[in-house]
């Protein structure tokens, strides 16, 4: 079943996406086709299974803390698309 | 024979006996290059200058190594220290990493020769290739046809002679799948055996870095160079690494195979599972023993893998907001609108379709019925396997349902496009290491047959390849004369 | 305060962990570094980075928990808490969800003498984001400049329960729970320095009622005194909001120090929805309890262990006991004084009466003290040598703290030393004698007051420098 094009909106929003209404239109439907295939994982009874979160069995691995060298600044600015006084500008917040 | 048709091992002959110079090998690499990429279209960008000055050192013993002069390529997602990395969208398209990847030093560091970086799904989304910002990979064997995804440049390249070894990225089969439709080696390793550091994370609990190559023994030499701990990638292992080569033998009489029943099933090409049957035939001929086995949640590894690995994604591929690298619009007034118009420019359709797929999934009252239910299903998808290898050495099964597809035949309908990575995905879902060698024909494509190891156990993969390409006398296979 | 309202208060802290590199990469935490100097690929969120846990934050994090009186479970994990800000590089801060180090625990705090027990609900190590700097006024500015020094810099969130009921409560918490994390050596806790930061959770409710109220979380509270005067603020506006009918909107509201008034920072975005899930990039941590009984042992004395000492072994009331832990510095410093002056309530009076009294007018900390343990001590025997009068100590303790000169040059130089010697003191008291003939007939006669007022003139005659129980046993000779 298709997304609401206000549920694409919503989730548009969180994800920082500007969508044209073609796209969302077009999301609306694609995403509803693939949450629905999606879906049939519940199916499945898992009840008693845990998650798995991490596929390794590893514990604990760590580094001391130690300083390193960090990077040069003007390496580190090098793909910066606006810098100013070593600094990266991002328009006004609100 | 021209240099450039030749393996990683048999160049390093040459080389040792003096018969050939890096110089002469990396010149034959390019005039191949020059001779077939505009019909190909593997490389994003090349790295000529600097490929054939080190190749120059190396003859010069000036840039030593295990591996010293031999030419290689690596798929646009390995970051590479004052060379443009793009991972084939727009939003990198001028991005030059000040770091390598691990892997790609490691290669570096044994001698290795950048040839260039390889073409591939924008940040590995997708199973053909045609989703790259910049152009469609060609499948050297038909060119009307695609060389799968996501690291299809690198599985095209090695096909097409352009390179002789390549590394790439497998979340969901994006080794295995192209390597079966170019008819190439594609080792993807267990997850933690190659470190990731310096690798664009796609799906971070299901990326791998692996191997294509024109056969096992390459596959061998390269897995000695890259495989191992890295104190830079926490989930990297500390297991010893054998010597790869040590594996190359024939002698797998006594071996147990499991053939799970779920991969021959409704899907799958029957001229597909026909091939891999025929190979399984030999492997008894050969006194491996075969039995069916059933890995029974199979059918729900697509779709919790697609839950997952997007879910990963949203927020792997949320850095990407135009503050510190990458594409930007510097038209907007505020903060959200840099952020979200940045994006939608940056970012190709199956992109965008991922990373709302993922937030979707993660996001407040839809996390339990999606997300959390996948990495349920994700432990039974790794209890199945963990049963079957309690009692059997290997898994063989098709690596693809079908061979390569025709160019533009699935683009529009994503799910029939995700539908390519049914039978590689349930690896990736519990870790494991899966190889995908050439078996054979089928209307003048290659099938790919994939093995499927234990954790940690890719020599057994290793050897059961190379004792299939002794047995069948499958190796080294060449797109028929003419096509390119 | 009106009488029908309870107001309830719940604590969010930020303290910066004790590390010299940054909590996923070797990147150093110094403060005050020129901007986007103490960054890598790793704390700038580059493509392809990886984070690599700092063995020190997770053990600084232990022994915080075990302080505060926490369990530290067997598994913990991180996790990706998922927001987009021009400071946050990964656009995810890596954090912990719901298997933080430490769970429950509690800490005690003393009210006008009376203890109450505060509890704390969980703490959770993470990275910190970056700085943003807003070209001149938030409001009318076009751009901000972002600086990552501090991203990556170790943090524990430490929440408490909404265990506090007034501004005070509140206050006297983050001032107990910042004095065990400066004993427990975890963090440096210097608000200025923002390496630590409160945000308070208060709402209102009616007395009596128990559920709580719709509550506001206040941000940017960066000292004790901005701590009280938004909690004060903020339960008269929701009590004055609620008499007037209104409901309380749950939302982030920041302290505005000019206005000295709260204010809302809802902005046209929807609520948040962090989308939290488990770090892949980081393997788990299994805690054995070898390791937490390790770190246990190696657990330095805590505000409560030394509070309890210096009552039963100095004998100190629990007044100043508790003044004197509320930093490792202030109790180093009385316990070296006493050893080398073992009269307890004394140091503990000039610690509490003219030290503090100094520090406070000149705002300082003790560590600023120009002077230590050592000369405060030398101050004291002095007085009891007789070589000073208390009164003449007061005059030099200021000059020992505007200087930094120990007292006996400060006594050399200014000539200030006491007269004890007899042939002089004999002369001034004949003097007095001869002077006041009926004052020394009344005390002949019984009057014991009389003998004071003779002291006083002698003093007064010496302007001060008389050995007053020198003065006194020689005066009664005369007599
Ligand atoms: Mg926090
Ligand atoms: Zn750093």
């Amino acid at each position: 079943m298709a997304l609401t094009i206000k549920e694409v909106e919503h989730v548009a929003m969180l994800a920082r996406l500007s969508l044209s209404q073609q796209e969302k239109e077009t999301f609306a439907v694609q995403l509803g086709t693939i949450l629905e295939y999606a879906s049939t994982i519940n199916q499945l009874n898992t009840d008693g299974v845990e998650p798995l979160d991490h596929i390794l069995p590893v514990f604990n691995v760590f580094r001391e803390d130690q300083v390193e060298p960090s990077a040069p600044r003007e390496e580190i600015l090098s793909n910066g698309p606006l810098i100013e006084d070593g600094q990266y500008r991002v328009p006004k917040i609100l | 024979m021209e240099l450039y048709e030749l393996t990683l091992h048999e160049l390093l002959t040459l080389h040792n006996n003096k018969q050939a110079s890096s110089e002469e090998i990396v010149n034959s690499i390019f005039k191949r290059i020059h001779q077939v990429e505009g019909d190909v279209k593997a490389f994003i960008s090349l790295d000529e200058d600097t490929a054939r000055q080190k190749a120059r050192a190396a003859d010069s013993e000036k840039w030593p190594g295990k591996i010293a002069g031999m030419p290689f390529g690596l798929k646009d997602i390995f970051c590479t220290r004052g060379l443009k990395t793009t991972c084939a969208s727009r939003m990198l398209e001028n991005f030059v990493p000040t770091y390598d990847s691990t892997a790609g030093a490691r290669l570096n560091a044994a001698g290795g020769v950048l040839i260039g970086k390889l073409n591939m799904d924008e940040f590995a989304m997708g199973s053909s290739t045609e989703q790259s910002a910049f152009f469609a990979t060609h499948n050297p064997w038909d060119l009307t046809r695609v060389p799968g995804g996501s690291s299809g440049g690198s599985a095209a390249a090695v096909s097409a002679d352009e390179v002789p070894f390549a590394l790439g990225t497998d979340t969901g089969g994006s080794i295995r799948q192209p390597a079966a439709f170019c008819g190439v080696v594609g080792l993807r390793p267990t997850y933690g055996r190659v470190s990731r550091w310096g690798v664009i994370a796609y799906a971070s609990s299901l990326d791998q870095v692996g191997v294509f190559s024109k056969d096992v023994e390459d596959c061998a030499l390269v897995m000695n160079l890259i495989a191992g701990r890295d104190p830079r990638d926490a989930t990297s292992l500390e297991v010893e690494v054998p010597d790869y080569t040590a594996y190359l033998d024939a002698g797998i009489k006594g071996m147990k195979i499991a053939c799970p029943r779920e991969y021959f099933g409704q899907g799958v090409d029957a001229g597909i599972q026909e091939a891999v049957k025929k190979a399984l035939q030999k492997y008894e001929e050969a006194g491996a023993i075969v039995e069916e086995v059933s890995l029974p949640h199979s059918q729900y590894a697509l779709p919790a893998y697609y839950l997952v690995a997007t879910a990963e994604a949203s927020a792997n591929l949320a850095r990407f907001d135009g503050v510190r690298y990458g594409l930007r619009d510097g038209q907007a007034d505020n903060v959200i609108d840099m952020f979200s118009n940045s994006r939608s420019r940056g970012f190709g359709s199956e992109v965008k379709r991922r990373i709302m797929l993922g937030t979707y999934a993660l996001s407040s009252g839809y996390y339990d019925a999606y997300y959390l239910k996948a990495l349920k299903v994700r432990r039974l998808i790794y209890e199945d396997f963990q049963k079957v290898f309690n009692e059997f050495d290997l898994i063989v099964a098709p690596t693809t349902p079908t061979t390569a597809f025709k160019i533009g035949e699935q683009i529009g309908d994503p799910l029939t496009l995700y539908m390519n990575d049914i039978l590689t995905v349930p690896v990736n879902m519990a870790g494991l290491p899966g190889i995908s060698i050439p078996c054979g024909l089928l209307n003048g494509l290659p099938v790919g047959m994939q093995l499927i190891g234990k954790p940690f156990d890719e020599g057994t993969l290793i050897k059961a390849a190379y004792a299939y390409e002794e047995i069948s006398g499958i190796r080294c296979l060449k797109p028929q004369q003419g096509v390119i | 305060m009106g009488k029908d309202y309870e107001v309830v208060i719940g604590l969010e802290v930020h303290a910066e962990l004790k590390t010299d590199s940054k909590i996923f990469c070797g990147c150093s935490t110094a403060f005050g570094a020129e901007p986007n100097t103490q960054v890598c690929p790793v704390c700038s969120g580059f493509p392809g980075m990886l984070p690599v846990l700092n063995q020190k934050v997770v053990e600084l994090a232990i022994i915080t928990g075990l302080a505060l009186n926490s369990k530290i479970p067997d598994y913990c994990k991180f996790d990706r808490k998922n927001y987009f800000y021009p400071d946050l590089p990964k656009a995810y801060q890596i954090s912990q969800f719901d298997l933080p180090i430490c769970m429950g625990g509690y800490l005690d705090i003393e009210i006008d003498g009376d203890k109450k027990r505060i509890g704390i609900t969980r703490a959770h190590m993470e990275e910190d984001a970056g700085k943003l700097v807003h070209q001149g006024n938030i409001t009318s500015t076009t751009f901000s400049l972002v600086d990552l020094n501090r991203s990556g810099v170790p943090l524990l969130e430490i929440v408490s329960e909404p265990d506090m009921r007034s501004a005070s409560e509140a206050r006297a918490y983050l001032e107990k729970l910042r004095a065990i994390l400066l004993f427990a050596g975890v963090s440096d806790c210097k608000m200025q320095e923002g390496s630590l930061r409160c945000d308070a959770n208060v709402s209102v409710r009616p007395v009596g009622e128990t559920r709580l109220g719709a509550r506001a979380e206040i941000k940017n509270l960066n000292s004790f005194r901005s701590l009280e005067r938004a909690i004060e603020f903020e339960a008269r506006r929701q009590i004055e909001a609620i008499e007037d009918g209104e409901a309380i909107i749950q939302e982030t509201r920041t302290w505005d120090e000019d206005k000295q008034a709260t204010r809302s920072m809802r902005s046209k975005e929807e609520a948040h929805d962090y989308r939290y899930f488990p770090e892949p990039d980081l393997p788990p941590l299994r805690i054995s309890h070898e390791w937490v009984e390790r770190l246990r042992t190696v657990m330095p004395e805590l505000p409560d262990q030394a509070q309890i000492r210096l009552q039963e072994s100095f004998g100190l009331p629990s007044y100043d006991a508790a003044i004197l832990t509320l930093t490792p510095e202030s109790l180093a410093f009385f316990d070296k004084c006493v050893e080398l002056y073992p009269q307890p309530k004394m140091v503990s009076n000039w610690m509490m009466g003219e030290l503090s009294r100094l520090l406070n007018q000149n705002n300082l900390e003790i560590s600023d003290c120009r002077f230590g343990p050592a000369e405060l001590a030398r101050l004291l025997t002095l007085i009891d040598e007789g070589t000073i009068s208390g009164k003449m100590a007061k005059g030099i303790f200021e000059d020992m703290f505007a200087s930094g000169k120990p007292p006996d040059q400060i006594i050399a130089e200014k000539g200030m030393t006491q007269i004890s010697d007899q042939d002089t003191l004999i002369k001034v008291i004949d003097e007095v004698i001869a002077a006041n003939p009926t004052v020394v007939e009344d005390y002949r006669n019984g009057k014991e007051k009389a003998l004071g007022f003779l002291v006083g003139q002698i003093m007064k005659a010496t302007k001060g420098q008389a050995n007053p129980g020198v003065v006194n046993t020689l005066l009664k000779e005369r007599l």
